[in-house]
């Protein structure tokens, strides 16, 4: 009984010392921490995909407290949504941006693109376009071995297997950007969504002369400049025989598109064309003749 | 007992089939592609434009700061373009397209093929010929020759070393040049003796040639001071630091340079090129290359102008073979498949080799079983498996202290790995990324 007793009081005085301890210490070694910075945490998405630029969305949410304003501070995979949400918690004007994506800048299908060589290596983009320039004769395009998907951690980006091309699915797309970095080729780019996800851009980034890139590739961009003369808006320019549609002059008229003579500009998610569908009639109706 | 390095390595099937071969000229090309980068280091300036008439040996492309070189035209003829050519990079790369016409070389070249030697000439008139003349190191680095030369303020070099060991199976191209310019060569090793101002001069041969090092121990009688050292077969003692350890028992530190233990190193090809430029007045602008494989039917060692496409030379070693699977600049163990037949024989076009579809594929990978054989073999006492799992991981920081920068990719660890895992290709990305992150530190 005794042995119990005594137990009991020795192991209670120690657990009484220590309670002391820690809470003297806990109060000597307070952090204070901003309560805001729980806060703004909460409304983010909690993917760490590290899109915003910071360590995190804990580092984030730190950077928010800390700046003045939040120019230049945005959560991709949160978007506009979130940010008011932010800056409500932190009483800041919110800073807009329209909606982006990642796009495919390449259209080299293996119908399009003829393969010339073999590459049986490990199967990465990095450690192919470290030994040459690819299976094709376009040293530019898309490998389609797959760097993109392995990084992109909301399962947004596959490979198609017909095409060989990743594909992005435009509801899961955040527009974080880990596949632009990953991909050694940078033939991912990240464009504006647009109105109801209506996008046109140039889906080839070959840089070699027209009868070169012809010769790689039938869908490659030639630098014909066709789409630039038609271009009410001076939206596309042409450099290093490639052509490029900035996004923020581009009102979406899709003119350039119908112009492109090797259909290396795309149009996504517009309705079918009618007076382009009755040339295309004519045209087969001529060559049937 | 030979000498040869302690640690690691590996030795492959020989395969000298162009072995004793003699070295033919063929017929120059219609056309020629001189890239502008083919040397370690910066890539030079075209200092001609479409339409000028060159002559053979003329400068074409100018060398653009102090680790670069000159590169001057390998024909005569006109500058039809400088263009984007594919090239061994396995990228289109700035050409420089001269169409052929006849063959008329520079007054300044003695074509004569008289031995001779220069005795009074000094270093800094050497080192000034070699750069003026485009030498870079023949070996397959391509290193710009007249660095090497230029030794750092208060380094002395004891050993120069020369480079014979040839440790690359199937070529042949060191090995012929040293039966046929024996003497030149070693010409070339004395006037890199004076430009360094080493106390000796050793040449390294493996015992797999023997004629080589009995006619390479015979003409060194004539020289004072140059000393012919059979090695025991082992590759990769071809590298440098290998070689080095070989000769002279003494380590390069981790990170280090040869100079830091007294030592110069340069090939037999390269010391016969110095011979031509600083005698000869002759510029860089031909090679000897090994065209071999298995299924080519005349094996041989080519004397090549510099952009010739390495068809020509598979169609002087008799064509291409139809079961032709793979073709590959340089050795099978360092070099590099290349992805068209048409690419030009470049400074560091060592060999071209053709392997057969049976064996051109890559083996079945299977995963790692941990055996360690990877690790025996590194001569660099690396661990392959760790830096490749390691680079997978994308810990390229870490990779640092794991001394993957010693790597010299020699291939060792997947020659002998027995799981068929792909350990050089991680590793080569890990070093690419180590070493961009060191350099984004540095600015």
């Amino acid at each position: 009984m005794e042995i119990i007793l005594n137990t009991l009081i020795s192991l209670s005085i120690i657990g009484v010392v220590c309670a002391v301890i820690l809470y003297v210490v806990a109060q000597k070694f307070k952090v204070v921490e901003d309560p805001r910075i729980d806060e703004s945490q909460a409304c983010l998405p909690g993917a760490n995909c590290g899109g915003c630029g910071y360590p995190g969305c804990r580092g984030f949410a730190e950077a928010c407290v800390k700046a003045d304003t939040l120019d230049g501070l945005f959560c991709p995979a949160g978007g506009n949504e979130v940010m008011k949400k932010i800056a409500e918690v932190l009483g800041m004007a919110a800073v807009e941006k329209d909606p982006q994506i990642a796009v495919l800048r390449c259209n080299g299908t293996p119908e399009k693109r003829k393969k010339t060589t073999n590459y049986n290596g490990p199967v990465s983009c990095a450690i192919s376009s470290a030994l040459y320039g690819g299976e094709t004769d376009c040293q530019y395009g898309c490998l389609g071995l797959g760097d993109c998907v392995a990084v992109c951690k909301f399962d947004a980006i596959h490979i198609d297997e017909e095409s060989g091309l990743p594909i992005v699915d435009e509801d899961k797309c955040t527009a974080c950007g880990a596949c632009v970095k990953a991909c050694p080729k940078s033939v991912i780019e990240l464009r504006n969504k647009g109105k109801k996800s209506r996008r046109i851009y140039v889906s080839c980034i070959n840089k070699d002369k027209g009868a070169d890139a012809k010769r790689a590739c039938d869908a490659a961009c030639i630098g014909c400049g066709k789409c630039v003369k038609v271009c009410a808006f001076e939206a596309i320019t042409i450099e290093n025989f490639l052509a490029y549609i900035d996004f923020e002059k581009c009102k979406l008229c899709r003119k350039c598109a119908a112009e492109c003579p090797t259909g290396a500009i795309l149009e996504l998610n517009f309705p079918p064309r009618k007076e382009a569908a009755a040339v295309t009639e004519t045209e087969t109706t001529q060559v049937e003749k | 007992m030979l000498k040869t390095f302690p640690k690691g390595g590996v030795h492959p099937k020989e395969n000298k089939f162009s072995a004793g071969k003699p070295i033919e000229s063929i017929e120059l090309p219609k056309q020629v592609y001189i890239p502008v980068a083919q040397h370690l280091g910066a890539p030079s300036e075209p200092v001609v434009a479409k339409g000028d008439t060159v002559k053979t040996g003329q400068l074409i492309a100018k060398s653009t700061g102090f680790v670069s070189a000159n590169i001057h035209s390998s024909v005569s003829g006109k500058v039809l373009k400088i263009d984007k050519v594919l090239d061994t990079s396995g990228y289109k790369q700035n050409c420089i397209v001269i169409d052929v016409e006849g063959d008329e070389w520079i007054e300044t070249i003695d074509r004569s093929t008289e031995i001779k030697n220069n005795t009074e000439i000094t270093a800094e008139e050497i080192r000034k010929k070699v750069a003026e003349n485009g030498i870079v190191g023949l070996g397959g680095a391509t290193f710009p020759t007249q660095v090497k030369l230029s030794i750092p303020a208060g380094k002395t070099c004891k050993y120069l070393i020369i480079n014979a060991v040839e440790c690359e199976p199937y070529l042949t191209s060191d090995h012929q040049l040293m039966m046929e310019k024996g003497e030149e060569i070693l010409i070339g090793a004395k006037l890199f003796q004076k430009a360094v101002g080493a106390d000796r001069v050793i040449v390294g041969i493996e015992n797999n040639k023997p004629d080589a090092i009995n006619h390479m121990t015979e003409l060194s009688k004539k020289f004072d001071n140059i000393e012919v050292n059979p090695l025991k077969v082992k590759y990769p003692q071809g590298g440098e630091k290998q070689l080095i350890k070989s000769v002279t028992k003494r380590e390069v530190p981790s990170g280090g340079l040869p100079i830091d233990v007294g030592c110069v190193v340069q090939n037999v090809g390269t010391a016969f090129a110095v011979y031509e430029a600083v005698i000869k007045n002759k510029p860089l602008f031909e090679r000897v290359v090994t065209v071999t494989g298995k299924s080519v039917k005349n094996p041989s060692n080519i004397r090549a102008r510099i952009g010739t496409p390495i068809n020509m030379l598979i169609e002087a070693a008799g064509g291409l073979p139809e079961d032709t699977g793979k073709i590959v600049n340089g050795g099978p163990m360092m070099g590099k498949a290349v992805s068209s037949d048409k690419i030009p024989v470049t400074k560091g076009t060592s060999g071209v080799l053709i392997f057969p579809e049976s064996i051109a594929d890559r083996v079945e990978t299977f995963a790692c079983i941990r055996c360690g054989r990877c690790a025996s073999v590194c001569p660099m006492g690396l661990e392959p498996f760790l830096l490749k799992n390691m680079t997978a991981a994308k810990m390229y920081e870490e990779l640092q202290k794991e001394r993957a920068l010693d790597c010299m990719e020699c291939g060792s660890c997947v020659y002998t790995c027995p799981a068929g895992v792909p350990l050089l290709d991680f590793i080569r990305l890990g070093k690419a990324n180590l070493n961009k992150i060191l350099r984004a530190k540095k600015s």
